[in-house]
């Protein structure tokens, strides 16, 4: 994830990917892939209004917020509970028709695409929070249920589910990319917060992968199948219903900014603050480079030193707090930080959180009419400030516009890609850098992607980070379960031509 | 001098639900088995009294809300954003159903004259029912000064600086205590209830009165005749040429 923000914000509709359908069959033909017969099967299991064929409708759901380009379904079905979802399954199965999960389609690596057309099950009707255990820290959640929705329902409770991707995402969605956010430092990933999956198998099957309705905050109860499932990018199932573990919402929060000289004196304050860290500092800093603060202080009218720049975030009791805060304003001292500056309540912690906040829309306001594209790469965090420098290099010598901002807690930094989708030499540059930047991070025993998924197009770089036999078992489990390839095709693992 | 107030700070309890339904009956909507809970304006305005006892402007915040059992939850909410107690005044089955900002304000009316309350903060209106009545009646009954849809307050001595949102802009205006103020959306940001809060919030006491105690009669002044739906919006209909839509609106009656 971005920042806080993601092009989800910033229209807020996903009418963007008009602009992008050239291949769009016209309404008469857009069921040449499905039969009547299979429609109004269709149609009697979710009702007339629960299918449709419109132009507009599919490509909505044939588009997220990435740059990849809209790719329809050939229809559209609206399921309202697990029975219906399993039935539409078994006739999909039985016709052999791609399944492409669709949850609010603020994903940023094409996952939703019907790139072989497809009946695409839109799960926003199943938008119920099931039995909230407020003592067990649990709650169950249908897919149409979003990241904002439960923590505004569990307000009075005192409890939230602190992944935050930016993007007002399904929560099943974020369980199906293992989607993180900027409190994974702190609170974990998906993979660490998802504790029961209901899914829908190709064949219509239903699983509960750690049994039904079972929400021990442990188990080693044979295979770890809920994990299987957080990142499959709906390619081995439809997730239908996820149990989330929650956390106390906390006492009190601090905000912290603090400039340092480079990168390096970045990186070794947040080293040593989390090393410092056991009872004292839990912290979530966000790193914005020189050219990230140039731009936001261009948009935003603020005064930061345009150097690196490191935000951070203390939660935890009163009294921790200051002590917290005290540590860490040593640490960014005797690595050569400078300006710390630090708030408690909320109306000036918004204002130093402004320039992280307004990133996305920074970056995007240094090049007008261009359109971004973040890229994701992971390394452990004793290698960032070395891919940060190269990277930097890289973006100079090809004279690309490529501001970076970071999770440097977890070693994970997005560059901002501001590329002008006219001009295919510079789309073309753009993608010759984040191949090479991936590949950068994979000789740094990293990963191609930490946070956004595989989607369509790192599937290549996949198998050179796994290697072939990693590449074979998972096609071994995805051809169990799966094996007429019908579970969103095109993503994660690329396919043989039969 | 600042006046040394004991605010009173009322709650609706009220349905948050996605999707309204009818009863089949025409009588009224569907509440049971609705998610209810504190009223987003009231929210605002606990905390507006609970950041003006934080300054030490106020000395006391009481949490009132008029309603069946269940709504006890949410004075045990106002609790653990800082109120000091609550008041619940039980009114349930048909009673509650004819509840309206009438009785609510003849209510909060007797409490205000119980408590020697010198403040009175509301949510502007109820999210359910939208009737932006309530304060205003309270301050009527009482004969006091209103502050309605405040953006802004503060205390000077013992009266009060108001900056009311209203059509034209916004308007300042100064008035004297006691008073009732309605809160309106950009008044602040209401904190969460964190889980410390909520358990010390679990000892602090809700007195349970009812309306008739307090002398207040219940007997509401409106019928309902008739709630229906909004009528299906259509399905639209597509014409080939500007000639054919004004067809179209000619033959609806349009133009």
């Amino acid at each position: 994830m971005l920042l806080g923000l993601t092009g989800g914000r910033l229209l807020p509709s996903p009418r963007r990917c008009l602009l992008h359908c050239r291949h769009i069959k016209s309404a008469a033909t857009a069921a040449s892939g499905v039969g009547d017969g299979v429609l109004s099967a269709f149609r009697s299991i979710c009702g007339e209004d629960g299918v449709s064929l419109g132009e507009a409708v599919r490509e909505q759901h044939g588009k997220d917020e990435s740059v990849h380009r809209c790719r329809p379904p050939d229809v559209v079905v609206f399921p309202r509970c697990v029975e219906e979802v399993s039935a539409l399954a078994k006739v999909c199965h039985k016709h052999r028709l791609p399944i492409i999960p669709f949850g609010t389609g603020t994903g940023l690596e094409g996952g939703v695409g019907a790139v072989k057309g497809g009946v695409c099950f839109s799960l926003r009707n199943m938008e119920q929070v099931l039995d909230l255990h407020p003592e067990d820290f649990d709650v169950t959640v249908e897919p149409g249920v979003t990241r904002k929705a439960l923590n505004a329902y569990l307000r009075d409770t005192g409890l939230w589910f602190p992944v935050d991707p930016g993007a007002d995402a399904s929560l099943c969605g974020m369980a199906a990319t293992s989607a993180s956010g900027t409190n994974a430092v702190r609170y974990g990933t998906m993979r660490e917060n998802v504790m029961n999956l209901e899914v829908v198998l190709a064949d219509g099957s239903i699983v509960h992968t750690a049994g039904k309705g079972r929400r021990p905050r442990k188990t080693s109860a044979g295979y770890n199948l809920t994990n299987l499932f957080v990142g499959s990018e709906g390619t081995l199932g439809i997730i239908t219903k996820t149990t989330l573990r929650l956390y106390g919402i906390p006492e009190a929060m601090v905000s912290a900014v603090c400039s340092f000289p480079s990168v390096q004196a970045a990186v070794d304050s947040t080293v040593q603050t989390l090393q410092a860290g056991v009872p004292i500092a839990r912290i979530d800093p966000e790193f914005l480079d020189d050219v990230m603060i140039d731009a936001c202080n261009r948009f935003s009218s603020l005064s930061y030193p345009v150097t690196p720049t490191l935000f951070l975030e203390f939660h935890g009791s009163e009294q921790s707090l200051e002590e917290q805060v005290k540590t860490a304003e040593d640490i960014t001292q005797s690595n050569g930080g400078s300006d710390f500056q630090w708030a408690r309540d909320t109306e000036t912690r918004n204002r130093l959180w402004k320039a992280r906040h307004d990133a996305w829309y920074a970056a995007l306001a240094l090049r007008p009419g261009c359109k971004a594209y973040s890229t994701d790469v992971c390394v452990p965090l004793s290698r960032l400030p070395q891919i940060i420098v190269e990277t930097k290099e890289d973006l100079i010598e090809n004279r690309l516009t490529g501001p970076i901002a970071g999770h440097v807690g977890d070693g994970n930094f997005h560059c901002l890609m501001v590329v002008d989708p006219n001009n295919p030499e510079e789309m073309h540059r753009v993608h010759l850098f984040t191949e090479r930047l991936a590949r950068r991070a994979l000789a740094m025993d990293g990963t191609c992607t930490g946070e956004h998924g595989v989607g369509l197009g790192k599937r290549a770089l996949l198998c050179e980070e796994m290697g072939p036999v990693g590449i074979q078992v998972m096609r071994s489990l995805k051809d169990t379960l799966d094996p007429n390839s019908l579970m969103n095709p095109g993503k994660i693992l690329q396919r043989e031509e039969p | 001098k600042c006046p040394r107030v004991s605010p009173v700070v009322t709650l609706c309890y009220c349905f948050v639900s996605p999707q309204i339904r009818v009863k089949p009956d025409n009588t009224g909507v569907v509440t049971d088995g609705v998610k209810h809970s504190m009223n987003p304006f009231c929210e605002i305005a606990v905390e507006e009294a609970v950041k003006l006892k934080e300054k030490k402007l106020i000395k006391e915040v009481v949490a009132v809300s008029c309603g069946p059992q269940q709504s006890q939850e949410t004075i045990r909410t106002a609790l653990a954003m800082g109120a000091d107690r609550g008041i619940h005044v039980d009114v349930s089955g048909k009673d509650y159903e004819n509840l309206g900002p009438l009785q609510v304000s003849k209510i909060l009316a007797a409490l205000a004259k119980q408590e020697d309350a010198q403040l009175i903060l509301l949510g502007k209106q109820a999210i359910d029912d939208d009737c932006n009545q309530t304060g205003q009646m309270t301050a009527a009954l009482l004969d006091w000064p209103q502050g309605t849809f405040a953006s802004e307050v503060s205390l000077e001595g013992d009266k009060i600086n108001l900056v009311r949102e209203i059509d034209g802009g916004l308007e300042h205006i100064k008035i004297n205590t006691p008073a009732v103020i309605t809160a309106d959306l950009r008044l602040n940001t209401p904190r969460y209830a964190t889980l410390p809060n909520i358990m010390k919030a679990k000892k602090k006491k809700i007195a349970t009165v009812k309306p008739a105690d307090l002398g207040v009669d219940l007997t509401s002044r409106l019928e309902v005749l008739k709630v229906e739906e909004p009528p299906q919006r259509e399905a639209g209909m597509k014409v080939e040429t500007v000639e054919d839509l004004v067809v179209k609106l000619k033959e609806a009656g349009r133009v």
